[in-house]
């Protein structure tokens, strides 16, 4: 029997979502575990670091990492499998964008550390004890991965081949992918497996989007009745549609909320926040100045709506370190 | 190689500025005014603080906020967008649209860490070459006030640097 090619997953800085698309791939996994060997798969397989290293260099046919990469140990974990691979595809938004851990690049590491360890209200750590990179204990010493002071995905790390966009991919993105790389006709290096047009193009409501559309306010969900059946934007949500990647058959919007953005822009697209600040800043109705900056105070949190799954890949990449005092974002 | 993490410098280390501070700033003007009040000033020889490198656009509402961005992130210490008098736009609606795009992508500037006083639009017409010297000169001495941005050695090298942790 011919081997199968081999194909290993892993995780960086993300929630779990992105394994759970592949679970979701529901029977069509069996399918994949018939075409492919899973050699490595931390969530679901016990297999070790040191089982990777000893695989010979370019072995494995494709790697999925998803999760951004913010500790030492991530970025490790991504180069070593980047030399086992000979495809290394970013699998969802944390490792295509950075996705919403790398939300933290509005923070500086002090500030995180602080939060997560003395200030939130869930902790409890009387002695203020601050994680190590190493620990002594009778006599055995440990170390501990290292914390970034700046999230970044996948691509500002290791060389990437192929992007999977979603938080998480739907199934059908991750299936369509996986055909693409079976199927032998490999896409152009770099390339984001869906489709390169915006969200809006196969929204359900897009006959309902007036041509010219002009707003005195925006409103968040929780603010308005919505509509079922009418464009999201022309109801005054903030809609990352135009903005945004489609390919996921808008589950957002069927579910009558707003797309938030997770498949990350077009490839004529750089920067997804700065273009949906265009779009959305142009529909204000006022040409007064005071006017405008009141319809667009109704958007309470520019940077978390716009760069909501994509600031590490933004042209700032992060908010500048030393300027953290002077802005409306202030750790608790 | 220090124990703890949160003791280490936060900042990345400034570079060293052998020079005194020169601001580099980014202007984008429109074809219609502002960058003929330019070419007026140049031909009327009126000298102004020669800091700012010009991109021609065919209007303020042709200033996509990547442009700004873009600036700021290759190394720009401000970025200055001019263009037509509210009323005047060749294209009836655009400096509105600059001005509402303005008006947001300032306040998303600030929560990024970028003092405000780095960006600036202005209503620039052909014929106020004299205006266009004063912001000039105005705009440049601002950005000198707040010094360097430092955003492009904070990109690449920043990361070298967290590396050592």
């Amino acid at each position: 029997m011919a081997e199968k090619p081999k194909v290993a997953f892993y995780w960086c800085a993300s929630c779990g979502g992105c394994e759970e698309t592949v679970v979701d791939l529901a029977e069509a996994v069996l399918d994949v575990v018939a075409a492919v060997d899973i050699v490595f798969w931390p969530v679901a397989l016990d297999f070790k670091r040191k089982d990777v290293a000893a695989m010979p260099d370019g072995s494995i046919l494709a790697t999925f990492i998803n999760g951004a990469i913010r500790s030492t140990e991530q970025e490790e974990m991504a180069h070593l499998l980047r030399r086992k691979s000979k495809l290394l595809l970013a699998f969802g938004s944390c490792s295509h964008l950075g996705g919403i851990p790398g939300l933290a690049n509005l923070f500086d590491r002090e500030s995180i550390l602080q939060d997560v360890y003395r200030d939130s209200p869930s902790t409890v750590n009387q002695e203020g004890v601050l994680p190590l990179r190493h620990h002594k204990d009778n006599g055995h010493s440990v170390e501990l991965p290292g914390l970034y002071e700046t999230v970044r995905t996948l691509c500002q790390v290791v060389d990437v081949d192929y992007y999977i966009p979603g938080c998480p991919p739907t199934p059908r993105i991750l299936r369509t992918a996986l055909q693409t790389l079976l199927g032998g006709e490999l896409p152009a290096k770099g390339a984001v497996l869906a489709p390169d047009s915006a969200l809006c193009e196969e929204c359900p409501r897009k006959d309902s989007k007036p041509d010219n559309l002009s707003l005195a306010a925006f409103k968040r969900p929780h603010q308005v009745m919505i509509d079922e059946e009418k464009c999201l934007l022309a109801q005054g949500l903030l809609c990352m549609g135009p903005a945004t990647r489609g390919g996921c058959e808008a589950p957002c919007v069927q579910g009558n909320m707003p797309c938030t953005g997770c498949c990350g822009p077009t490839s004529r697209v750089k920067d997804q926040g700065a273009k949906i600040l265009s779009s959305l800043a142009s529909l204000v109705e006022s040409k007064d100045e005071a006017d405008i900056d009141a319809a667009l105070a109704t958007i309470p949190d520019p940077v978390g709506s716009f760069y909501r799954y994509s600031l590490p890949s933004s042209l700032l990449r992060r908010k500048k370190l030393g300027n953290l005092s002077n802005s409306g974002t202030q750790t608790r | 190689m220090p124990d703890t993490l949160p003791n280490l410098p936060q900042t990345v280390p400034p570079m060293a500025e052998p020079q005194p501070f020169e601001p580099r700033i980014v202007a984008f003007f429109c074809n219609w005014c502002t960058y003929l009040a330019a070419d007026l000033a140049g031909t009327s020889r009126l000298k102004y603080a020669p800091n700012v490198r010009v991109v021609r656009v065919m209007c303020s509402g042709r200033v996509d906020p990547q442009f700004v961005l873009n600036a700021f992130a290759q190394g720009a210490d401000g970025v200055l967008i001019g263009g037509c008098h509210p009323g005047d736009c060749h294209y009836q609606e655009g400096n509105y649209k600059a001005l509402r795009r303005y008006r947001l992508l300032k306040r998303m500037l600030v929560e990024m860490g970028i003092e405000e006083q780095r960006i600036r639009l202005e209503w620039i017409s052909a014929s106020e070459a004299e205006r266009f010297r004063w912001v000039m000169n105005d705009m440049v001495e601002h950005v000198r006030a707040l010094g360097p941005l430092h955003l492009k050695p904070a990109a690449a090298e920043a990361f070298a640097e967290e590396v050592t942790v």
